[in-house]
């Protein structure tokens, strides 16, 4: 069974297409990267998908049901820049959030809630932080956070916005490796990803957007000079370059 | 004191105090959410825009039973919220000019209401001026009762929505994609701000209660990093400026009660922005100074270290004009190193030469260590 299928989603804002008749297929087990230029439609496609923006049109089949019916298999980073981070609460707190779906309306986080959080944050590294209020974070920690939030959400389709933006080279190794994990148990993780030197090396799939879907496939068929051209016009010069010299 | 003492024993004053201390923590617990999700602009809007509403409901129910005029000036806030949410999703018009457009719209409009009142000769018309500014002393033990009563009411929700209203604070978007309603969550919080805001006006009127949502939790913010400790000091910071406005305009000067319920808040807003720890200005600077003199005081002790190691003997003396060169810039070399003697780092040779003791020598290669 795929683990999600996406057919002829289109967005708009006020009449402007942001997103085109998108169709994808996405496996069960693969790690994908979405990539396309500043404004293609990538945190959109995310946020569509997961239902926080309704499309003009289209269908999205998660394990082959609705979004709504399986929202309980689904988990979410979003981007780190959409929150506040001097709200006052402590690292363990948003790990915390990751319980309230399980839990629905009204009920507490219980004890064994709690060992959740600290299991995931031991996953990210982050176990000596859980009292720590979120503004004393940096970049990496807050996005490690945002991590152990998803992990203890115990999905088996995970989507991420940006997951590596503002990280240092550490924090993204961490990160990667806690993706590749997800994947040997078979998990599915889609992530927007904006450094295209290292997706061949990081993912197995790659979507590319621009408004309209460029590409979607294995990293081998998707990856192409051609197709990176066609996504990103003419800005792509200095891709190539490095590619050339790669190759 | 005499007045303290009145609280206890003057019937009216202690109804009064009862009456503002309840809207003080109403409105301090609800301005928290308000203050953490930057909507401060739309307590300051509601609360303008209920004037009308208060007036209309008079001229229609020819009361001024206060539950009524009360309900009309909520109906009034949550028209004034719709339209400015209107305003915002089909015209260009961003949310910060909408809340403006409809804060001086429905005022100007319930001031004019008042005129048409006056003109008319309503009777039983005296006392709705009450609402601008407010006063404290109109309160009577029976609308206190209905205040304290949707009240806890109010508080109960917010406890039962506690971690749903921290979502929707915190990460909406998240919140939505676990399945958490979030649009209807936020139109219920911004219901209760209303009756917040709504049980405040008699006492403290619709020109100022916007300081009553928005002071106390900008207060609490500096002194906890803590969600129910920020509402918890909030409510306590509401309830002590209520109090005190009632009881300083009860006095018989005259005075209304929201300009002096907004000075005695702004008191505790200005002492905690400058005194709160952690977050405080002054807090702020003292521990930069503290920082700063550390960082001086390593440098001459590594400095002293330095030219030690030229000589085999780590206890050798150095002449002071020789640390103020190496410290250029930075001045007080002198004050420096009598800090440097007072913790017993250093000595003090003959007057112008100085030597590392053996806790300096370790203190200086300790320091090395943990910034290399």
């Amino acid at each position: 069974m795929q683990a999600l299928e996406v057919t002829d989603l289109t967005v708009a804002y006020q009449e402007k297409p942001v997103l085109w008749d998108i169709d994808l297929d996405v496996p069960e087990g693969i790690l994908m990267a979405i990539v396309g230029p500043n404004g293609a439609g990538k945190t959109t496609l995310i946020k569509s998908i997961l239902g926080l923006i309704t499309p003009a049109a289209g269908n999205v089949l998660i394990y082959g049901k609705s979004y709504a019916a399986q929202r309980h298999l689904v988990g979410y980073v979003p981007q780190r820049g959409s929150v506040d981070w001097d709200f006052p609460t402590s690292v363990l707190d948003v790990v915390l959030m990751g319980r309230y779906g399980a839990l629905g309306w009204f009920k507490r986080p219980s004890a064994a809630d709690r060992q959740l959080a600290y299991d995931a944050l031991e996953k990210v590294g982050m176990v000596d932080y859980a009292s720590r209020q979120i503004s004393q974070l940096s970049g990496g920690q807050q996005q490690r956070t945002f991590l152990a939030r998803a992990l203890v959400q115990d999905a088996k389709l995970y989507f991420m916005d940006e997951p590596f933006q503002g990280v240092d080279a550490t924090t993204e190794r961490a990160i990667i490796e806690i993706l590749q994990n997800l994947r040997e148990q078979g998990k599915t993780v889609i992530a927007v990803h904006h450094d295209l030197q290292t997706v061949q090396e990081y993912f197995d799939w790659v979507t590319l957007l621009n408004v309209r879907r460029i590409a979607s496939g294995p990293v081998a068929e998707a990856f192409t000079p051609e197709k990176l051209r066609q996504a990103y016009g003419g800005r792509i010069a200095f891709l190539k370059e490095e590619k050339a010299a790669g190759d | 004191m005499d007045l303290f003492l009145e609280l206890f024993t003057d019937y009216t004053l202690r109804t009064v105090a009862l009456g503002t201390a309840v809207l003080g923590i109403v409105s301090g617990a609800l301005g928290t959410y308000a203050v953490l999700r930057r909507q401060s602009l739309l307590g300051d809007a509601m609360s303008h825009a209920a004037l009308p509403g208060v007036v209309l409901a008079f001229i229609i129910t020819g009361s001024r039973e206060p539950l009524v005029l009360l309900i009309g000036a909520g109906i009034a806030g949550i028209i004034g919220t719709l339209f400015m949410l209107l305003i915002t999703r089909y015209t260009r018009i961003r949310e910060d000019s909408a809340l403006g457009i409809i804060l001086s719209v429905f005022f100007g409009f319930g001031l004019i209401l008042l005129q048409v009142v006056e003109r008319l000769g309503l009777p039983n018309r005296a006392g709705l001026n009450v609402f601008l500014f407010g006063q404290a002393a109109t309160l009577l033990f029976r609308d206190v009762v209905l205040m304290a009563i949707i009240s806890l009411l109010v508080i109960s929700i917010v406890i039962l929505f506690w971690k749903e209203f921290k979502l929707l604070s915190f990460d909406s978007d998240f919140g939505a994609s676990i399945g958490f309603n979030m649009v209807w969550l936020d139109i219920l919080l911004i219901s209760l701000l209303v009756v917040a805001i709504v049980i405040g006006l008699q006492a403290v009127g619709v020109v100022l209660m916007s300081a009553m949502i928005v002071a106390p939790a900008a207060a609490a913010r500096q002194w906890t990093d803590s969600l129910s400790i920020m509402m918890i000091l909030s409510a306590i910071f509401g309830a002590i400026s209520g109090i005190s406005g009632a009881i300083i305009s009860s006095t018989g000067a005259g005075l209304s009660t929201g300009p002096v319920v907004v000075l005695v808040i702004s008191t505790i807003v200005l002492f905690s922005v400058l005194f709160a720890t952690k977050r405080g200005v002054v807090w702020s600077w003292y521990s930069r100074l503290r920082r700063q003199r550390m960082l001086i005081l390593e440098s001459v002790l590594n400095n002293m270290l330095k030219l030690a190691e030229q000589h085999d003997d780590p206890t050798h003396p150095h002449a002071l004009v020789v640390l103020e060169a190496m410290n250029h810039g930075q001045g007080g070399v002198k004050n420096t190193l009598s800090e440097l003697i007072k913790r017993g780092w250093v000595v003090q040779i003959d007057p112008t030469h100085f030597s590392l003791t053996a806790a300096g020598i370790e203190e200086a290669e300790t320091f090395l260590l943990q910034n290399n």
